[in-house]
C-alpha cells in the first residue's frame, strides 16, 4: 500500500518499522509493569539519565578516555603490522622465516593472551594499549601481505619491459596496487581495535572509559547506565565505519576515475 | 573443456521442435564453459540427453571426454610405489628448505625463551621455564583436567556456533529471498552488528546471570553477525545468468536452491562460517576469562590470579590448536563443496 504512494518513503517506513515496535513493545511492557523495572527501564528514564549524564561531562570523559587509548592502540598495532605485512610480502626470506610462525599466530584466540599481556605490560594503561595494538596488529599484518602477494603478474612485467627501478616500481606499480588491501586491513584493524578496547577495559584494571562506566552499571545495577553505554558503543563503531569508508573511498578515488 | 560444434543439419521442422531444448542445452553448455557444473541430475540430465541425441541426429561427434588417471594401465604395483616415493622426495626436496626455514623462526624463539630460564633473566611468574610449561601440560593431560576443560570449552562453542550459524544462514537466506523483508530487518540487523560483541556482556550479566546462557547468547550472538552477512551477500551475488539458467530449465524452488544457487553462494557462505567460527572461539574464550568456573578461559584466568604463568601459557597452546584445528576443518569442508568448481 505506502510502497504504491512513493517508494522512497516506503523504504524509509520499513528501515524504521521494526525498531518503533520494540521501542514501542518496550514502552507498554513499562507502562503495564509487564517487567521489572530493574531489568528494563522505562524508556524515558533512560533518555532523561542520558540527558543529565551528557550534560554533566562524564560521558564525554569517559568516551575520550577509551577513544585515546583505542586510537593509541590501534597506531601502533596498523604501523607494525602494515609494515612486518610489506617486508613479509616484499622480502622472500622474510616470509620463508616468519611466514609460518605469523600465520599460526593468527589462530590463537585474540583475547587468549590477556592474561600475558597483564602480566608482562601490567594491567593499568601499557598493558591495555599493548592488547589494543596486538589486535590492530593482526588483520593490518594479514592484509597487507595477502595484498603484496596478490599484485598482479603482468604489472610486474609491465614494470620489468620499462625497465623501472625499485623505487619507481613502488611508486607506480607497488604502492597503487597494494593500496586497496591495505585500507581493507587497517579498517578491520579499527574494528578489532574498539572490540579490544572493551574487552581490555573489561578485564583489565579499572580505568575511567566506557568499558569502566559499563562496569559500574553493572556493579549498581543501574540498566539505565547499561543502556545508554551500549547504545555509545554502537555509535562509535558506527562512526569508525563511515569514517573508514569516507577516507577510503577519497584517497582511492584516484583508482576509480 | 571444448563446446560442441553447432547442429548445422538439423531439419528446421526439428529445430522448431526443439528450439528451446536447443536453447537450453546451450545455456549447459555456456554453463559449463563459465565453470559452473550443476551435477546431472533431474532437469540438467534430460538435457544432456536431449543434447546427445542432437549431436546423434546431426552426425556431429559428441565431444570427447578427456579422463585422467594418475597411472598408466600396464603399471606394477611395484613401480607406481617407486614413483609414489620419488613424488615424496621429490616433495620433500621443494619444500625442505621452506620448512626449515619456516621452523628456525619458532626454534630461535625457543632457545632464547629455553637460554632465558636457564641464565635466569626473567623470573618464572614472568616467563616460566619451557620445562614448566611441559610440565604442566603432562600433568594435565595425565590427571584428565586438561581433557575435561578442553572438552567443557569446546560443547560451549559448538553450541553456540550451531545456534548462531542456524540463524545467521536462515537470516540471511530470508533477507536475499525477499526484498521486502531486507528492508525491514536489515536497518535493525546493522545496528545490532555495530556493537562490539563483549559491550552485551554486563548487560546480560544483570539480564540472565553468569550461567550456561550467557555463553550460549555471546557465543552464538558474535557467529551469527558473519554468517548472516555472508549468507546475504552470498545468495544476492549469484549471477542472474545462472538463475536464468534454472528457470529455463523450469527448475522449482527446491531444484534451484540446491542445485544452482547454493553451490555459487557456497564461498562466501564459508567465508561467513570460518569467520563466525573464529569469532565465536574468540568471544568463547573471553566470556570463560570474565565469568565462568570451568574451561579452558578459566583456567587461564585461575593460573593468572596464582601468577602460574606457565598455566596461562599451556591453555594458549591448547586454544592456539583448537583454533587452527577449526580453521582447517571448515577449509576441508569448503573445498569438498567446492569439487564442482575444480572439476570445470
Amino acid at each position: 500500500m505506502s510502497d504504491r504512494i512513493n517508494p522512497r518513503l516506503a523504504r524509509i517506513w520499513r528501515a524504521i518499522a521494526l525498531p518503533l515496535l520494540l521501542l514501542a513493545a518496550w514502552e507498554a511492557s513499562t507502562r503495564l509493569s509487564l517487567v521489572d523495572p530493574h531489568l528494563l527501564p522505562p524508556l524515558e528514564d533512560v533518555i532523561a539519565r542520558g540527558w543529565t549524564e551528557s550534560r554533566n561531562g562524564d560521558f564525554v570523559t569517559a568516551l575520550l578516555a577509551s577513544l585515546g587509548r583505542d586510537l593509541a592502540g590501534f597506531a601502533i598495532g596498523a604501523l607494525i603490522g602494515t609494515t612486518t605485512g610489506l617486508l613479509l610480502g616484499f622480502l622472500r626470506p622474510a616470509q620463508a622465516i616468519f611466514g609460518p610462525t605469523l600465520r599460526v599466530h593468527r589462530q590463537i584466540a585474540l583475547f587468549a593472551w590477556v592474561p600475558l599481556i597483564a602480566v608482562w605490560f601490567g594491567a593499568g594503561e601499557p598493558g591495555k594499549i599493548a592488547f589494543i595494538a596486538l589486535a590492530a596488529f593482526q588483520p593490518s599484518l594479514i592484509n597487507t601481505w595477502r595484498g603484496v602477494q596478490e599484485i598482479p603478474d603482468r604489472f610486474k612485467e609491465l614494470a620489468a619491459v620499462l625497465t623501472f627501478s625499485r623505487l619507481d616500481f613502488l611508486r607506480f606499480v607497488g604502492i597503487p596496487a597494494i593500496l586497496p588491501a591495505i585500507f581493507t586491513g587497517l579498517k578491520a584493524a579499527l574494528i578489532y581495535a574498539w572490540q579490544a578496547t572493551i574487552g581490555a577495559e573489561l578485564f583489565m584494571t579499572i580505568a575511567p572509559g566506557i568499558g569502566g562506566v559499563m562496569m559500574q552499571g553493572r556493579q549498581l545495577f543501574q540498566m539505565d547506565l547499561v543502556l545508554l553505554t551500549i547504545l555509545l558503543l554502537g555509535l562509535v563503531g558506527a562512526g569508525f565505519n563511515t569514517l573508514a569508508g569516507l577516507s577510503e573511498t577519497l584517497l582511492l578515488r584516484r583508482r576509480t576515475s | 573443456m571444448a563446446r560442441a560444434p553447432l547442429p548445422v543439419s538439423l531439419s528446421l521442422q526439428r529445430l522448431v521442435l526443439q528450439n528451446s531444448a536447443v536453447l537450453a542445452a546451450d545455456q549447459h553448455a555456456a554453463l559449463l564453459l563459465s565453470g559452473f557444473h550443476p551435477a546431472p541430475t533431474g532437469d540438467a540430465l534430460i538435457v544432456s540427453q536431449v543434447q546427445q541425441e542432437l549431436w546423434n541426429g546431426s552426425g556431429a561427434r559428441p565431444p570427447e571426454t578427456h579422463v585422467s588417471f594418475s597411472g598408466t594401465a600396464g603399471d606394477q604395483p611395484g613401480a607406481s610405489l617407486d614413483r609414489i616415493n620419488a613424488a615424496i622426495s621429490d616433495w620433500v626436496g621443494a619444500h625442505a628448505g621452506r620448512l626449515l626455514l619456516g621452523l628456525s623462526f619458532p626454534l630461535v624463539l625457543f632457545i632464547v625463551w629455553q637460554a632465558s630460564s636457564l641464565y635466569g633473566w626473567l623470573p618464572d611468574q614472568i616467563l616460566p621455564a619451557p620445562s614448566l610449561v611441559w610440565q604442566v601440560l603432562q600433568d594435565r593431560i595425565g590427571d584428565g583436567s586438561l581433557w575435561d576443560d578442553t572438552s567443557i570449552s569446546l560443547l560451549r562453542v559448538l553450541r553456540g556456533f550451531t545456534i548462531g550459524a542456524a540463524a545467521g544462514l536462515l537470516l540471511g537466506g530470508l533477507m536475499a529471498a525477499s526484498r521486502r523483508f531486507h528492508d525491514y530487518l536489515n536497518p535493525l540487523f546493522l545496528a545490532v552488528s555495530q556493537v562490539p560483541t563483549l559491550g552485551w556482556v554486563p548487560l546480560l550479566i544483570l539480564v540472565i546471570g553468569i550461567d550456561e546462557g550467557l555463553k550460549n547468547i555471546l557465543v552464538a550472538l558474535s557467529v551469527f553477525i558473519p554468517v548472516t552477512l555472508g549468507t546475504y551477500q552470498g545468495i544476492r551475488d549469484v549471477p542472474h545468468a545462472y538463475r536464468e539458467v534454472g528457470q529455463v530449465l523450469t527448475f522449482g524452488r527446491t531444484q534451484m536452491l540446491r542445485t544452482i544457487i547454493l553451490p555459487a553462494a557456497v564461498p562466501a557462505i564459508f567465508t561467513g562460517l570460518r569467520e563466525g567460527l573464529s569469532n565465536g572461539w574468540q568471544t568463547l574464550v573471553a566470556v570463560e576469562l570474565l565469568a565462568s568456573t570451568e574451561g579452558l578461559g578459566f583456567q587461564m584466568a585461575y593460573g593468572r590470579q596464582l601468577f602460574q604463568l606457565e598455566l596461562v601459557i599451556a591453555a594458549m597452546l591448547v586454544i592456539g590448536l583448537i583454533g587452527f584445528v577449526f580453521d582447517f576443518l571448515l577449509g576441508r569442508i569448503e573445498n569438498h563443496l567446492q569439487r564442482w568448481k575444480v572439476a570445470a
